[in-house]
């Protein structure tokens, strides 16, 4: 295995390109290192962006906006002081990854890349309309986060491309956001479902929503059908069953260990109702 | 707490010291099974099936034999396939031999087929690729009513004994009936009679240290072993048959152990590093994956359980049946029988019959989990019992206690009960304002009663005191629950000296007699009773010793508060000699002072507990909490009553796992799904409320201070109690386990 630790993204970029076999970006590692000693995956090249510059900033830009350096941990954006404020949502369910311990390493970019639909960062960043930009061989692009994953451990990026940075847009008045998951327990569990939900309000009423739903299809949804239910409502009892009727429609989920389709689909509409509860709260200023 | 309350006739048992082994873990300086580390050490690493149940073709080790890293390779063939002088091992040393490594055929998914002994732990998980093994695929079977159904592929022709009656599936292996009077009479008597059909998942012991040993093995026959295990002389006796050598050449040292809970009574990997030792002639570490661990090691069985309970208006139980079929893996051993024999105990019944069925299928030989087999009778009986008493609007304690078993009770497996605690559990119980509190809508209360036998078992101790007073005890039992501090305060009860100043030690095979395994509860009791023994032997010696030097009879001596004082008026007028003063020139007065006690005390006492919980499930997603819960339960005599809450609270947080989200999930294929921690549900801190504890305390006749065992009887009730309280909050019964939401939630669905 060869290991790598360039100073920049052009030059992790070119590494990248030029690697044969099994490449690996090492960000917090928790799951790159995990699946190294569990032998499930065994890199040829593994390149740590950490040493890059800047990876770790967590900056306000001048229109309000945020660039997230692609190392930032959980325990950095939890312990800002104003990210949090802005964006509960996102800051709560990169909370929700792991122990104390995770949360010092991981991170929102390889959370994303390691292509779990069940990533709990995820579809809160997706309903945030956070954007990743990509650096590759041919200069960088900025990417939606919705359009990263295209597969269970699949991703849209191409050989000897990674992510330099991810951008929240910036919060503006009247808006909230929040993040459920459902886990059998309290904690340190994967997502059976994952429901993302972002929205502005003027006066009593919805005039913008984004839900996200996770681990009930092969990759995040960002579903029209759930913003559509909501908009243009005060989030009254009819709003919130439409709300969930879309969400459950929205599913196409899997039986496995750790739920079964008709539990998915089920709680895919309970948790989409209980989280635009505490969005709907959050952007009228009552902080939860 | 009842205990701190109550006037005691002992200066040490019953108060709560620090832990001896405290320091050394809180520190690290602890050593686990993993913590040893010898001059020339290679790592081994265990191939396994990935098959379910596959003919094994051929071993092609070849490449891996070749490799520059690799010293030793080893398969079945390295292994003695017959005890030859070995008594005690004759009907489990096949299967456990054939668990260890496969034979002809991979039984289950993660069964052993070959081992390397590599430079370096991953050179050796890299050499495991290098070996090929060409499988025969066959039809596997993991589900206990699949396996006895008639079509059902056959794991081992012939592996049934005389117990299974005719026309059975070969998968049936061992058949147990027991009970008295006539159930079809008791039922006629009845007002109400409920049948009702329960199961259970396999859950695992999750002991947080996974399996791990150093072996060195020379080719004179002589050899070491470290390993983390319950019990080191059974590994001795095992790993010594299974390389042909002889017992007492091989000493084995127990590690500190990070839990057990039954599943550490048994060997896995010490006798494949002491075979790759052999062949490498160096010294060889294992330590396995916590995969490994799941895939490979014991878990408890799955069950499938039909009962009918009859009863009376008043409450009186007029007949009980209960039909157990225990799944416990590719081998027999599924504790069928502890099953049908647990369910019914704690009740006093005129009409009852109970059967246990033991079954094979393509999952990992079952190994003991505290009380193995009770929690799941308990819960299916206690379920029905439940029913009853909501159909017939009857208070569930007063059921229980209007039925419970009580000294003179002839027990629904035959023997007749001494002195036992159930009633008093009961009446704490009803008693504790824990059963008075109000619940909320959405909340629901469950209670359940549990029993277990307790064991006594083969036992040595022996106890050495050093010239400055202080005392070395050399038990045979590893310390699997804070028994070094139990052992020490019952030592310095019997010879009056601080408890600081006794050391306890887990001696080894070569520095003590045979120990039986720390299990069936049995390591407070036996081991205590043989430590107090020994303690008295060596009073005696201080006695004699005392008498030397004052020039009077032995016999006018007696040991009071750790002196020797004259025993009367008449045996003359000396002060108070102490042990220290006594040991201080014990050379000149005859030489070393030390005690010793050997025997298998057959005196442990059964032990009942009675558990109350409250439950929450979340109706939109059939999400349980576990709001509060209070353990009750007999423990004779708390000798370290910290120590005792903990076995308390251990069972109960066990329980609540199995209850609600620990299980065994196998595919299609017949593999495990769910071998890591994230995916196998154990309950993690904050998914637990604070447990409540009640210590009762009646006597055991059977030992010196009275103690019974407590480490296994508080898993027995928590399976069924929490069913219960789930079962009242949804207002929807629960009769299959786990209670995971997704079950929950399609329950009440059904319900409307
Ligand atoms: C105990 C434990 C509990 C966990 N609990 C949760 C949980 O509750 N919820 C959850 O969602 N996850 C959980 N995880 C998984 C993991 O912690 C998260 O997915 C985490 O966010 C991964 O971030 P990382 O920085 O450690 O990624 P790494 O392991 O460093 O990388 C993960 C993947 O991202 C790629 N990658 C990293 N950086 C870049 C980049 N800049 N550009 C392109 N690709 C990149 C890597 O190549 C790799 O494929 C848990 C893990 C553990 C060990």
């Amino acid at each position: 295995m060869d290991y790598h630790s360039p100073a920049s993204f052009v030059e992790a970029s070119a590494l990248a390109a030029n690697a044969t076999g099994i490449t690996r970006f090492l960000a917090g590692g928790t799951d790159v290192l995990v699946q190294l000693r569990s032998d499930l995956v065994t890199p040829d090249t593994l390149i740590d962006i950490k040493k890059i510059n800047g990876v770790r900033d967590i900056t306000r830009n001048a229109d309000g906006s945020w660039t997230l350096g692609v190392a930032a941990t959980g325990a950095e954006m939890s312990e800002h002081p104003e990210l949090g404020r802005d964006w509960p949502g996102v800051v709560e369910a990169m909370d929700l990854i792991g122990s104390t311990q995770v949360q010092g390493r991981a991170t929102l970019t390889g959370n994303l890349c390691n292509g779990s639909p069940a990533a709990d960062s995820v579809p809160a960043m997706v309903a945030a309309g956070v954007t990743v930009t990509v650096t590759g061989p041919d200069g960088a692009r900025e990417l939606a986060v919705e359009d990263i994953p295209t597969g269970p451990g699949k991703t849209a990026l191409a050989k000897g491309e990674l992510i330099s940075a991810v951008n929240i847009p910036a919060r503006g008045a009247n808006g909230g956001d929040a993040y459920l998951r459902f886990i059998p327990r309290t904690e340190m569990d994967i997502a059976v479902v994952g429901v993302g939900v972002n929205l502005r309000l003027d006066g009593d009423k919805i005039i913008e929503a984004r839900v996200s739903l996770g681990a009930v299809a092969p990759t995040v949804l960002l579903v029209e059908d759930c913003a559509k239910a909501i908009i243009g409502t005060t989030l009254d009892e009819v709003a919130l069953d439409a709300l969930a009727t879309a969400a459950s429609a929205a599913c196409n989920p899997i039986d496995d260990k750790r739920g079964t389709i008709e539990f998915r689909t089920e709680v895919a509409g309970v948790l989409a109702k209980r989280t635009a509860k505490i969005a709907y709260a959050r952007a009228k200023g009552e902080h939860a | 707490m009842a205990l701190d309350d109550r006037k005691s006739e002992f200066n040490f048992v019953g108060t709560r010291p620090d832990r001896p082994d405290g320091l050394d873990k809180v520190t690290g300086r602890a050593k686990f099974g993993a913590d040893a580390y010898a001059p020339g050490m290679l790592h081994g690493a265990i191939l396994r099936s990935p098959h379910a149940h596959a003919r094994i073709i051929k071993i092609d080790a070849s490449k891996a034999e070749a490799h520059k890293d690799v010293k030793a390779v080893v398969t079945r063939a390295d292994f003695s396939d017959k005890p030859e002088f070995k008594p005690g091992l004759e009907g489990e040393f096949w299967n456990v031999l054939e668990n260890v490594m496969a034979g002809e055929k991979a039984l289950y998914d993660g069964h052993a087929i070959a081992a390397v002994a590599a430079t370096s732990a991953l050179a050796a998980r890299d050499a495991l690729k290098l070996i090929e093994v060409e499988y025969e695929v066959l039809p596997h079977v993991t589900d206990v009513d699949k396996a006895m159904a008639p079509d059902a592929p056959v794991i081992r022709e012939g592996a049934a004994d005389y117990s299974v009656p005719a026309g059975m599936h070969p998968n049936v292996v061992r058949y147990h009936e027991s009970g008295h009077g006539e159930v079809e009479a008791g039922f006629a008597e009845a007002d109400l009679v409920i049948e009702d059909s329960f199961a259970t998942e396999a859950t695992h012991q999750g002991y947080i240290e996974p399996h791990a040993c150093l072996a060195m093995l020379g080719n004179d026959g002589k050899g070491e072993l470290w390993c983390t295990t319950q019990g080191h002389w059974y590994a001795q006796k095992y790993c010594a048959a299974a390389l042909g050598i002889e017992t007492a050449q091989l000493r084995v040292t127990a590690s500190e152990i990070g839990g057990g809970f039954g599943g550490k009574t048994t060997v896995f990997i010490e006798p494949v590093a002491l075979a790759l030792s052999r062949k490498a002639n160096r010294p060889v570490k294992l330590v396995m994956s916590r995969s490994e661990v799941f895939r490979a090691t014991g878990p408890t069985s799955s069950a499938s359980m039909d009962i009918k309970i009859g009863m009376k208006k008043d409450g009186t139980i007029t007949g009980a049946q209960g039909i157990f079929r225990l799944q416990g893996g590719a081998f027999p051993g599924a504790p069928g029988d502890m099953t049908a024999m647990c369910g019914f105990a704690p009740y006093n019944l005129t009409n009852v019959r109970q059967v246990g069925y033991d079954v094979m299928a393509n999952r990992p030989k079952q190994a003991a989990y505290r009380a193995p087999g009770a929690p799941m009778g308990a819960f299916a009986v206690e379920s029905v019992i439940d029913e009853l008493c909501k159909k017939l609007g009857l208070d569930p304690i007063d059921v229980r206690l209007k039925n419970a078993a009580h000294e003179g009770t002839k027990a629904n497996y035959g023997p007749t009960y001494e002195r036992i605690g159930l009633v008093e559990t009961l009446e704490a119980a009803k008693a504790h304002p824990h059963y008075a509190a109000p619940l909320k809508p959405g909340q629901g209360r469950g209670i359940s009663c549990g029993f277990w036998f307790n064991h006594g078992g083969e036992t040595s101790v022996s106890l050495a005191l050093s010239e400055d007073g202080s005392a070395q005890l050399m038990v045979g039992t590893p310390d699997i629950g804070g028994s070094r501090a139990s052992m020490a305060l019952m030592a310095a009860e019997v010879l009056g000296i601080p408890y600081e100043n006794i050391r306890v030690t887990i001696a080894d095979t070569a520095t003590l007699g045979y120990n039986d395994v720390s299990h069936g509860s049995r390591v407070t009791y036996a081991s205590g009773l043989a430590t107090i023994k020994a303690a008295k032997h060596a009073v005696e010696k201080l006695c004699e010793r005392a008498a030397v030097k004052w020039g009077i009879p032995g016999d006018a001596v007696k040991w009071e508060d750790g002196c020797a004082v004259p025993s009367g008026p008449n045996a003359g007028d000396f002060d108070p000699m102490p042990l220290a003063d006594i040991t201080a020139d014990m050379g000149a007065t005859g030489g070393p002072i030390s005690g010793h006690f050997e025997a298998t005390p057959e005196g442990a006492g059964v032990s009942f507990g009675t558990h109350i919980v409250d439950a929450e499930v979340d109706p939109e997603t059939g999400k349980t909490s576990v709001i509060r819960y209070t353990v009750i339960q007999d423990a004779g005599k708390a000798i370290h009553p910290d120590y005792v809450e903990g076995q308390f609270q251990g069972g109960a947080a066990q329980g609540i796992g199995w209850a609600l989200n620990e299980e065994y999930v196998y595919g299609e294929d017949g593999r495990l799904q769910n071998s890591i921690f994230l995916d196998y549900r154990i309950p993690v801190a904050s998914d637990l409320p604070m447990i409540d504890t009640v210590i009762v305390e009646v006597p055991n006749p059977g030992h010196p201070f009275g103690v019974r065992g407590v480490g296994e009887t508080g898993i027995v009730p928590p399976l069924a109690a929490i069913a219960n309280a789930v079962s009242n909050a949804a207002g929807v019964r629960m009769r299959q386990l786990p209670m995971s939401p997704p079950r929950i939630l399609a329950a009440l669905k059904e319900n409307g």
